[in-house]
């Protein structure tokens, strides 16, 4: 059974030709530019452009691990099960002046109504998913909606993909095309030679292959699962859309390519470190910092992730370490 | 086929052809950590090739730890002892060398790793049991190796790199003061 929930949005659209959204004591409105946010001590201003491009990862990956920064001010903690929206919580000079804010809401409270800011606000010549290369833009006045887009299924491998009855690999058929940036990527499959009766066991992938056909960037999906340990690779060009605050330790594996990675303190966003990752380099994030990451070409990341739903409480109460690895 | 650039794009031009880089154990390069308040240690940089480059064959190598999970380094040369495992492993072909690494499947007649056990571990002699099947790997392929299969590695040629998805065991080495960026 769906249970219907009452999003909150204006019976009438604003003179640009957009809703006005509310969850909490939050209020969301757009313009031809500009989305604004407004809570009982504050108020913040964001490009239509990047808010749209966080709120999609925020929506298709149901608020990830952690932290989601839609940029230094205004953002979502994901507490699985409830999620805190929240303006200057991360921010040390909101913090002194007292005037950060935050609440707490269920989970399919903020997921349908980030949905629906999200149909609603993206017009038909812009795609969040896509890097500024391959879509057109988010301003302007409204003008239709990319629900296609907006509304892709994160995908997720149960073991891994190839199997029978699991993810499969793209194809044209399927839609997914070889990505422009990767024309020159191998799309040869393993061969694999099975004995009757262990069908279901034996299989192979290319996994280059499968990533060069991607048609998003920035939005880590699972291709192997070994208990809670999750494979995320992900396409990632331009810049990621979000300043992702970690509730555990994650790591990423560059597969192809470079990405520099901006790092901040989770809580104060005082720099930390940049890291410059090529292919093959291994590298942790900690669990309590932030990171941004900048892709001059699109590339490949193996994005790795424990799901363990132990982690984050075991890291904010002090028994585990924010760090990987005592050496 | 190939995606096409949006026509909405705003006039700017790219190129007509674009060159992936991909690393192997004959050219990497490494990048690193800029450190600027904080400790490089923290974040375990290492690199796979690197790691693979000076390691003897089929040692696993952790180059990433989270809890009890693993990615175990790989280099791939010759023929790999049998192993098995309690659960779920994957490989990933970081480096076939021009070649490709063959992966050899046995499902045990009697599970050598028993349910509590984590991690890989060796299997003694040649693993008795029906063959599964053979997968060959090139650059970017990923193979299942399922729990409660014996499975071997066979690359003939210049050594190739594995990536395994694991959970640590009695056969992960943890070598980070070696692998690893420490200032
Ligand atoms: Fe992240």
């Amino acid at each position: 059974m769906t249970i219907q929930l009452d999003v909150d949005r204006s019976a009438d659209v604003n003179v640009d030709g957009y809703h006005t959204f509310k969850l909490g004591e939050f209020t969301f409105r757009r313009d031809e530019f500009f989305v604004y946010i407004d809570w009982p001590t504050g108020s913040h201003i964001m490009s239509a452009d990047a808010f749209l491009r966080a709120l999609q990862r925020d929506v298709a990956w149901d608020f990830f691990y952690g932290i989601v920064n839609f940029d230094g001010i205004f953002g979502t903690v994901n507490h699985y099960g409830t999620v805190d929206i929240f303006a200057g919580r991360y921010n040390e000079s909101y913090r002194k002046a007292e005037l950060d804010y935050s609440e707490t809401v269920e989970t399919p409270v903020i997921r349908e109504t980030f949905e629906a800011v999200l149909s609603d606000w993206t017009n038909q010549s812009f795609d969040p998913f896509a890097s500024p290369h391959e879509t057109g833009s988010a301003f302007g006045v409204k003008n239709g909606d990319n629900d296609a887009a907006v509304t892709r299924q994160r995908v997720a491998a149960e073991r891994m993909v190839g199997l029978p009855g699991d993810q499969q690999p793209r194809s044209d058929e399927m839609g997914y095309p070889v990505n422009r940036m990767f024309a020159d990527v191998d799309q040869s499959e393993p061969v694999v030679e099975v004995e009757p009766g262990f069908e279901d066991e034996v299989a192979a992938f290319s996994l280059f292959a499968y990533l060069s056909r991607s048609d998003v960037t920035w939005n880590p999906s699972v291709v192997s699962v070994c208990k809670d340990s999750l494979a995320c690779p992900t396409t990632e060009e331009y810049i990621l859309p979000i300043i992702h605050g970690n509730d555990r330790v994650e790591w990423f594996i560059q597969l192809s390519d470079q990405i520099t990675w901006e790092v901040e303190d989770r809580d104060t966003g005082a720099v930390r470190s940049r890291v410059v990752m090529k292919a093959g380099d291994v590298c942790a994030m900690p669990a309590d910092i932030r990171h941004q990451g900048y892709s001059p070409k699109r590339s490949m990341l193996l994005v790795w992730e424990n799901n363990s739903g132990a982690i984050p409480e075991a890291i904010a109460s002090g028994k585990a370490p924010t760090y990987p690895i005592e050496f | 086929m190939t995606t096409i650039t949006s026509p909405a794009q705003g006039g700017a031009i790219q190129h007509a052809n674009y060159t992936t880089t991909f690393a192997a154990l004959a050219s990497y390069e490494k990048g690193g950590v800029e450190l600027i308040a904080d400790d490089a240690r923290h974040y375990a940089f290492s690199n796979i090739f690197d790691v693979a480059s000076t390691m003897p064959a089929w040692d696993r190598v952790a180059v990433a730890k989270n809890w009890e999970y693993v990615l175990e380094t790989v280099r791939a040369e010759g023929t790999s002892p049998w192993f098995t495992a309690s659960h779920d492993e994957f490989a990933i072909c970081m480096d076939a060398a021009d070649g490709e690494v063959l992966v050899e499947l046995v499902k045990l007649d009697m599970p050598i790793a028993t349910d509590d056990v984590e991690g890989a571990v060796l299997v003694d002699g040649d693993p008795v049991g029906p063959r599964m099947g053979r997968i060959r790997l090139k650059r970017g392929h990923q193979a299942l190796l399922p729990k409660g299969s014996a499975y071997r590695f066979v690359k003939d040629g210049a050594p190739g790199v594995l990536l395994i998805q694991t959970i640590g065991g009695e056969l992960t080495q943890y070598r980070w003061a070696e692998i690893c960026q420490t200032v």
